[in-house]
């Protein structure tokens, strides 16, 4: 068993922030000049690069679909992301997380538009402080929309939790370590729909039904800043 | 069902903004029709024209479509046809028959004295299927094989802003630096000349601030 930690002080957590407040979001538009699309995401101090390739022709040859695109996502954490240095390549949980983070961009992408090609998304995690997949689906949309590949919306995530017994919005490294629930949910924020759902940890019913409401308005708050970046990057858009 | 319309002609969007409501509305290319809505696909420019709704994307690739002109590179020969690089997820054909009008004994006659690899031609998009089959065609007036000169690439959507209206911007280029140019609508620009350096100069500035506003003149200082 872990030691209880003391992680709420007079209703602040431990880096300052209210219960239901989220740490500063940071967006970057293209930092990478050779990726068709790249996009950086912070949540303080998580980190995450993402960069997109295609759609181009797939390869080996066995693997193209003759009436639709695939989609592969690498997610993987650099080896001084982490306090500790992280083994560098594939785990079994970067492998984890990017089946996730693909089957959550699966549902938005248009994948018929596109036959026989491939859309690559690369992301990589320079700083880890817990939600880093919720970091990483975000720059991973941003990126997609980025390289003209047709979606049906963007995708939103962040994460919920339960820490020294209540609800928190966007779960800090530390928070993860000591609190009782962490749990990632990404959605398509004004349409409702669940498009990650993970979470370890053991609560009630009532207390589950309370994070899920709370992580809607969380990604709806990561929607909002995701749009504004895209559109940000093109303000003076003149129309020939 | 009461028709309403959200966003402005030439406004920027993203995945899936609502663009309109109601059935009156069509959605052209770049959008599609969600329920009662009309939503954007692209992170681009909507467009309306009547009753219908477009939105034109400010990147991707390149999607080949019947009667382009592009320009190709030979990448592969067979017995009757080439395969050419057009920039684009899908490679192309060009069948002998669409090259030359005389009877080739294929028997006897290596096609590489016609193309070999490695040439880069302007050619004509003859057919796309379903499955992105592309075939190209040479018996267009503009189709010809180009010899010497160089070659850049831009991003295939901004190839409408080097053209300009009526052709303004290429125009340009072409009086100030004394070069031909041929601009394909797959992204990729030949041209030659007098002033190469100064020309490339201005196109690929072109690639890069396209969606800015003041372009021509910016353009013109270049080009001095």
């Amino acid at each position: 068993m872990k030691e209880k930690e003391q992680l709420i002080i007079d209703g602040k957590r431990l880096d300052g922030r209210d219960l239901m407040e989220m740490r500063k979001i940071e967006i970057e538009i293209n930092p990478l000049k050779n990726a068709m699309g790249s996009a950086t995401f912070k949540f303080g101090k998580t980190w995450a690069v993402a960069a997109t390739h295609g759609p181009r022709a797939a390869y080996p040859k066995w693997i193209q679909n003759p009436e639709s695109a695939i989609l592969k996502v690498r997610y993987s954490m650099l080896p001084f992301s982490t306090w500790e240095r992280s083994k560098p390549g594939t785990s079994r949980r970067s492998i984890e997380i990017s089946k996730v983070v693909n089957d959550a961009l699966s549902n938005v992408i248009f994948f018929d538009d596109y036959p026989k090609t491939m859309i690559e998304v690369f992301v990589d995690i320079i700083e880890a402080d817990a939600s880093t997949r919720c970091a990483a689906l975000n720059a991973a949309s941003i990126a997609l929309a980025l390289a003209g590949v047709p979606m049906a919306d963007l995708v939103s995530s962040c994460s919920v939790g339960k820490i020294n017994g209540q609800i928190a919005l966007d779960i800090a490294g530390f928070e993860d370590n000591y609190g009782e629930v962490d749990c990632a949910v990404a959605m398509i924020p004004h349409e409702e729909k669940v498009l990650l759902l993970q979470m370890d940890g053991i609560v009630s019913k009532e207390e589950f039904i309370q994070m899920l409401s709370i992580a809607k308005e969380g990604c709806a708050k990561v929607y909002a800043a995701q749009k504004d970046a895209i559109k940000q990057a093109y303000r003076t858009v003149e129309a020939d | 069902m009461e028709t309403k319309l959200y966003v402005e002609d030439r406004q920027i969007v993203t995945p899936g903004d609502v663009l309109a409501e109601g059935l009156d509305l069509l959605p052209s290319s770049g959008c599609f029709r969600h329920g009662n809505v009309i939503k954007a696909k692209y992170f681009g420019i909507a467009r309306i024209k009547n009753r219908y709704i477009s939105v034109v994307p400010l990147s991707g690739v390149y999607m080949p479509r019947v009667g382009d002109g592009i320009i190709a590179r030979i990448s592969d020969i067979q017995a009757t046809f080439w395969i050419c690089d057009i920039n684009s997820p899908y490679d192309a054909l060009l069948q002998i028959g669409a090259v030359t009008d005389q009877f080739v004994d294929i028997a006897k006659t290596d096609i590489s004295t016609f193309y070999d690899i490695g040439d880069v031609i302007y050619a004509k998009v003859l057919s796309v299927t379903k499955s992105k089959n592309v075939q190209l065609t040479m018996r267009d007036y503009r189709a010809k094989k180009l010899v010497g000169g160089r070659i850049i690439k831009i991003s295939p959507s901004k190839v409408p802003r080097v053209i300009g209206k009526e052709g303004s911007m290429i125009d340009l280029i072409k009086n100030k630096t004394g070069c031909q140019i041929i601009v394909g609508q797959n992204g990729i620009i030949w041209f030659k000349g007098e002033n190469e350096a100064l020309a490339a100069r201005a196109l690929l500035t072109i690639d890069r601030e396209a969606h800015l506003k003041g372009l021509t003149e910016k353009i013109s200082q270049i080009l001095g």
